[in-house]
């Protein structure tokens, strides 16, 4: 099996930008990481790119080409949906290409556009996610899912909004100082649960924003990286995927979401590393109830521990496991089919020294990167370690 | 009604309105609802199976920002424990005195945009 290096990452600033296109929002991520990396374009043999509503947002099917074309490639290009997850299961795939040997440079990446349709629009592309027949016609979005499993969580294990609002708060204070991120300001535990009800128990600040946004990340062999003379020195070791039935009521448990234990358990199998050894992380945090499902699905609590993670300050900045020290797609923003790739550009600035809170883990050396598809029906887990 | 029908989803809403729902069963007991070629668990075959009467409520929420197609309403949503399966609809009634374990009788409902669903009554009204 042949190792994965990133050689370069990027993303744009997320935010609130209905007038930028998608192919302009991908063709300045992919330029900024392709830069980063220092590879001639020409010596790319792959687009991998996530994408969820551009055929309901943007009436944009068949984005593979057009998005290689933002990019200046004009290697084979696909695009992948999983809903959030389009982007974890696009770099899945661009890693697979690599470790099989049938290619040496590949792009991988996501963009997503929402702000330039209403918020009922938006609303109804992101519900698409769930089981059509059985949940969206009866009415539940996608922070009514989540309120319901917020719930059934509370009645299992017991917790509180207050316990929620933890998650917020941090992950607002995480981003502070990341120039990529949406919002660049804190919030206290108040604001987040006076804020209105979107769908009971969850609040308007429980839930991640809307965002337009793109990332990318070039990866390359470790061969090619060595005989190009590439500064890359965060690889990624591990790489897992986990199914989960669609909608809610299918499933026996919704307090446990086993496809994050699928993919994790093969992403740690493959980077030969346990729960023990990881010294960040990016997980899903699209509802703040999320990145408690999250942590416990990874392992790193078992099931019902994780509620006071964020309040008991064990996996704020300065505690033992920092999560999300990007922001999350709380604070950072969310554009869905870039979230997955984010996730790794942030973690690879992270690892080796040039993001903002790079101070905060400065011996770190193993990291993992959570992205989860509507309720968690999809989910991919990378592990990201640090090589000479 | 959205048309054309759609086969299974459709016939078990026109068999929740008439009081004789049904769900599917493999030989092993893994319930499922339809349109289903197979047991979605173990592949195996199905046959259609009474659904209970009523089931308990597992967790529910109010959706403040609906969809389009609920514009002007905030459903309340709901799961079901039917035992064999769950089903996830909108109640009709009785939200002030929903809570978790409240015993629902599944029927069916209509959203403002016209599309039918699984809808609940809560037991104790009827
Ligand atoms: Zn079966």
């Amino acid at each position: 099996m042949h190792a994965v290096r990133i050689a370069g990452a990027g993303s744009t600033a997320f935010s609130a930008s209905p007038e930028r296109t998608g192919r302009d929002l991908f063709g300045e991520a992919a330029r900024i990481a392709i830069e980063d990396s220092g590879v001639p374009r020409a010596d790319i043999d792959r687009l991998c790119y996530g994408n969820f509503a551009g055929t309901v947002t943007e009436r944009q099917g068949h984005q593979g080409p057009l998005m290689a074309e933002a990019a200046g490639v004009t290697a084979p290009a696909t695009r992948y949906e999983s809903a959030c997850a389009s982007g974890g299961v696009a770099l899945r795939s661009g890693v697979e290409a690599v470790r099989s040997g049938a290619v040496d440079v590949v792009l991988v990446g996501g963009m997503e556009r929402m702000h330039n349709v209403t918020t009922e629009r938006a609303t109804e592309g992101l519900a698409m996610a769930a089981d059509d027949l059985y949940e969206s016609r009866a009415g539940v979005t996608f922070p009514g899912a989540y309120a319901l499993m917020a719930r059934a969580y509370f009645e299992e294990f017991g917790g509180t909004r207050a316990d929620l609002a933890a998650v917020a708060v941090k992950n607002h204070r995480n981003a502070l100082g990341n120039e990529n991120a949406q919002f660049q300001r804190e919030i206290s535990t108040t604001d987040v649960l006076e804020a209105p009800t979107v769908a009971d128990p969850l609040g308007l600040y429980d839930a991640c924003p809307i965002t337009d946004g793109a990332s990318a990340c070039v990866l390359v062999s470790e061969e090619y990286a060595e005989n190009h003379d590439l500064n890359a020195s965060v690889s990624v070791t591990g790489s897992g995927q986990g199914t989960d039935s669609l909608a809610l009521q299918n499933r026996e448990s919704l307090t446990r979401t086993p496809a994050t234990e699928r993919a994790a358990m093969v992403a740690y199998d493959d980077a030969g590393v346990a729960p023990a050894d990881v010294d960040l992380l990016e997980v899903h945090d699209c509802f703040t109830i999320a990145e408690v499902l999250a942590l416990e699905g990874l392992g790193l609590y078992d099931p019902g521990d994780a509620i006071d993670a964020a309040t008991s300050g064990e996996t704020t900045r300065d505690g033992d496991l920092p999560v999300n020290l990007s922001g999350g797609l709380k604070a950072k923003g969310h554009p869905v089919g870039a979230t997955g790739v984010s996730q790794v550009v942030e973690l690879t600035k992270l690892l080796r020294g040039d993001h903002v809170n790079s101070s905060a883990v400065p011996d770190a050396s193993v990291a993992v990167a959570h992205n989860a598809g509507g309720t968690v029906a999809s989910a991919t887990v990378h592990v990201l370690e640090v090589r000479s | 009604m959205r048309e054309p029908r759609e086969e299974g989803y459709d016939d078990l809403l026109d068999a929740l309105e008439s009081d004789t729902g049904y769900y599917l069963s493999c030989p092993a007991g893994h319930g499922s609802l339809p349109p289903r070629q197979v047991c979605p668990r173990c592949g195996d075959e199905l046959s259609e199976e009474t659904l209970p009467a009523t089931g308990a409520v597992v967790t529910f929420t109010e959706v403040a920002v609906p969809t389009p197609a609920f514009a002007g309403k905030t459903p309340v949503v709901l799961i079901a424990d039917f035992g064999p399966v769950r089903l996830t609809g909108e109640l009709l009634d009785g939200s002030d005195i929903l809570e978790v374990g409240s015993e629902v009788v599944p029927t069916v409902a209509s959203s403002p945009g016209g599309d039918r669903h699984v809808g609940f009554r809560l037991a104790s009204e009827r």
